[in-house]
């Protein structure tokens, strides 16, 4: 019915039209747009080299899983089963014949074709609406081989700007803390890893408790608490290099850090006599300006994406609740008035929501709201999870999950799960060890 | 004259009810739990004979009860006895809450153990702080006996 009224506004106003099919991401997709991703061609020389170099039987085939796996985690698609297809990838990829897709009820067709050029990897992709019984996008792209599960996350990204008119996620990377051990000596590690679970790789050996790593938004720069030497302070590590400083050497306990969204400063608590306040420290100058001064306990602060306003946790009310301030610190608001307590306020990267992390009755649950505090909508709840982080879309948040343990003690474990901001989709992004304080990063390419 | 005598015995009323639901919750936390902070020992060490070297507090506070001012005497005590002897204390959240909020949390509570040593005659310059939020807790379990042991700050010998 959706998809019918959307195909009549669009043949009415033909300008406004950039496809047949459109996604509505705005809304639970209870029926997601059924999709063919046919496998990419590959000529047998090309075929051969790559199997060299990455060692992988059919390059063509496993970047078309990847762009497959992405769409299916987005809730959005349903990629149709492979073994249905008609048609062969290279005939495809000329020109599909629509008949045999719309058969198995495809309605949009990812085709696209392979080569080994100049050393490079050279990838074409179309994507097309099979319905119209036309072409919707034609993209070629070369890079070096061992980028190729980035070529499957960039193809995911421009087909799903395409069919939902909204930038992907895919062609991104999550920071975290990996953890190990029992629950009171806990092995905490920096790790990263792609979107989809793969390329894990450990950033710290785990000789130091590690917390709490966030992203640049503008560059491969993460700050993050370590209790390196048992002093706990805010560090910046250079994910490329792995050159690793100190920023917040402050008298005291410096924690909860973030970037401002230009990346040129940090925004971090400062604790100190039993107090906590807001600080900035300007990366380049090492200027230090305090943002708040309150007896409270006043943390987690995050900027609204143009660096105007803060969004902090503050218990000055006797309780802990969400504030917005200017980002100098004037006009300082609660915005929270549910029931429960609240914290880890975290901007939107479209600006106009707040997610948060609310306890209420023993539960906990991961939210979201209007920056002036209405509009508040509870995604999940659950015995322990907390510590949102967007998409660069803002379209899905990442957060983790602690279980219960038994009576015993045991059976305890932290992992990261994801949901949409629908409130549907909630899914567990596996990783090879516990995990918990994930960070998204921005788009890498584009 | 008639009212000041409904107030006193709706005190008598109110104090009768104090006692009987303190009595009460002494009871339901088997002995181990006054309201929800820890009483009992068996996370307990000692930095002497003696001194115990922890205090308790309850859910999302930094106020030292009166046993935790009494440990706290002992330990000041003991410190002003041994004045060679420098401390860290370690503050403790239990696991519902906030990591963020909980790192700052442990640190109040350290602070408040830390005040009230100085009080009682022993420098600042001898007491480090260090907060570890939920991150060390000492009991692995998730009720709230276990969360109770878990609200801490912690005298730790530094020398």
């Amino acid at each position: 019915m959706i998809k019918k009224i959307i195909l009549f506004i669009f043949i009415l106003f033909p300008i406004n039209a950039w496809g047949l099919i459109k996604v509505d991401i705005t809304r639970g997709n209870l029926d997601p747009l059924p999709l063919a991703v046919s496998p990419l061609a590959i000529e047998n020389d090309s075929k051969f080299k790559f199997q060299k170099i990455l060692n992988k039987k059919d390059i063509g085939s496993e970047i078309s899983k990847i762009v497959e796996r992405n769409l299916k985690t987005s809730g959005l698609f349903n990629p149709l089963d492979k073994e249905a297809f008609l048609q062969k990838p290279d005939i495809a990829n000329l020109k599909p014949r629509f008949e045999d897709w719309k058969l198995i009820k495809a309605q949009a067709l990812i085709t696209g074709k392979v080569n080994f050029i100049d050393e490079k990897l050279r990838v074409e992709f179309r994507l097309w609406d099979i319905l119209a019984g036309r072409e919707m996008m034609a993209l070629a792209f070369t890079t070096v081989p061992t980028n190729w599960r980035r070529v499957g996350h960039i193809i995911s990204d421009k087909v799903y700007e395409r069919l939902t008119g909204e930038k992907g996620y895919f062609d991104t990377r999550i920071i975290y803390v990996a953890e190990e051990g029992p629950k009171t000596q806990r092995v905490k590690k920096l790790a990263i890893m792609d979107q989809d679970g793969f390329n894990n790789k450990f950033l710290t050996l785990g000789n130091e408790l590690v917390l709490t790593p966030r992203f640049n938004k503008t560059s491969q720069m993460v700050t993050y608490l370590s209790y390196f030497r048992n002093l706990p302070r805010v560090y910046l590590l250079d994910i490329e290099t792995g050159t690793q400083e100190v920023v917040g050497d402050f008298p005291g306990m410096t924690f909860a850090p973030r970037f401002s969204p230009d990346g040129k400063k940090i925004i971090m608590s400062f604790a100190k006599d039993g107090n906590s306040d807001i600080f900035t420290m300007d990366l380049e100058s090492r200027v230090v300006d305090r943002i708040t001064n309150h007896p409270s306990i006043d943390t987690s602060p995050s900027y609204s994406p143009d660096g105007k306003f803060i969004s902090f946790n503050s218990d000055r009310s006797g309780y802990q609740q969400i504030y917005v301030m200017e980002s100098n610190g004037k006009n300082v608001k609660r915005i929270s008035f549910g029931k429960g307590l609240y914290g880890t306020p975290v901007w939107s990267p479209r600006g106009d929501l707040i997610a948060f992390t609310k306890l209420h009755k023993g539960k906990f649950y991961i939210g979201v709201m209007r920056t002036d505090g209405s509009g508040e909508r509870l995604l999940t709840e659950n015995f322990y999870q907390e510590a949102p982080s967007w998409s660069p879309n803002g379209r899905v948040l990442i957060f983790y999950r602690e279980t219960k343990t038994d009576d015993k003690g045991k059976g305890f474990s932290a992992k990261l799960w994801s949901i949409d901001l629908t409130g549907y989709n909630e899914r567990e992004v596996k990783t090879p060890t516990d995990a918990s304080d994930p960070s998204w990063s921005s788009l890498l390419s584009n | 004259m008639e009212f000041n005598k409904i107030l006193k015995n709706a005190l008598l009323v109110i104090v009768a009810c104090l006692a009987l639901s303190a009595c009460a919750t002494k009871k339901a936390g088997t002995g181990q739990m006054q309201g929800d902070v820890y009483t009992g020992k068996d996370t307990v060490e000692y930095l002497a004979s003696g001194v115990p070297d922890r205090v308790f507090f309850a859910t999302n506070e930094s106020v030292l009860t009166t046993a935790s001012r009494e440990t706290l005497r002992k330990q000041a005590a003991w410190l002003r006895k041994n004045s060679k002897i420098n401390i860290v204390l370690e503050g403790h959240a239990d696991e519902r809450g906030t990591r963020e909020y909980n790192l700052a949390l442990g640190e109040r509570r350290a602070n408040a153990a830390k005040d009230y040593l100085m009080t009682y005659g022993v420098s600042s310059d001898r007491i480090s702080v260090l907060s570890y939020g939920k991150e060390r807790p000492v009991d692995s379990g998730s009720n709230p006996l276990s969360w109770s042991k878990n609200r801490r700050s912690v005298t730790v010998k530094a020398n």
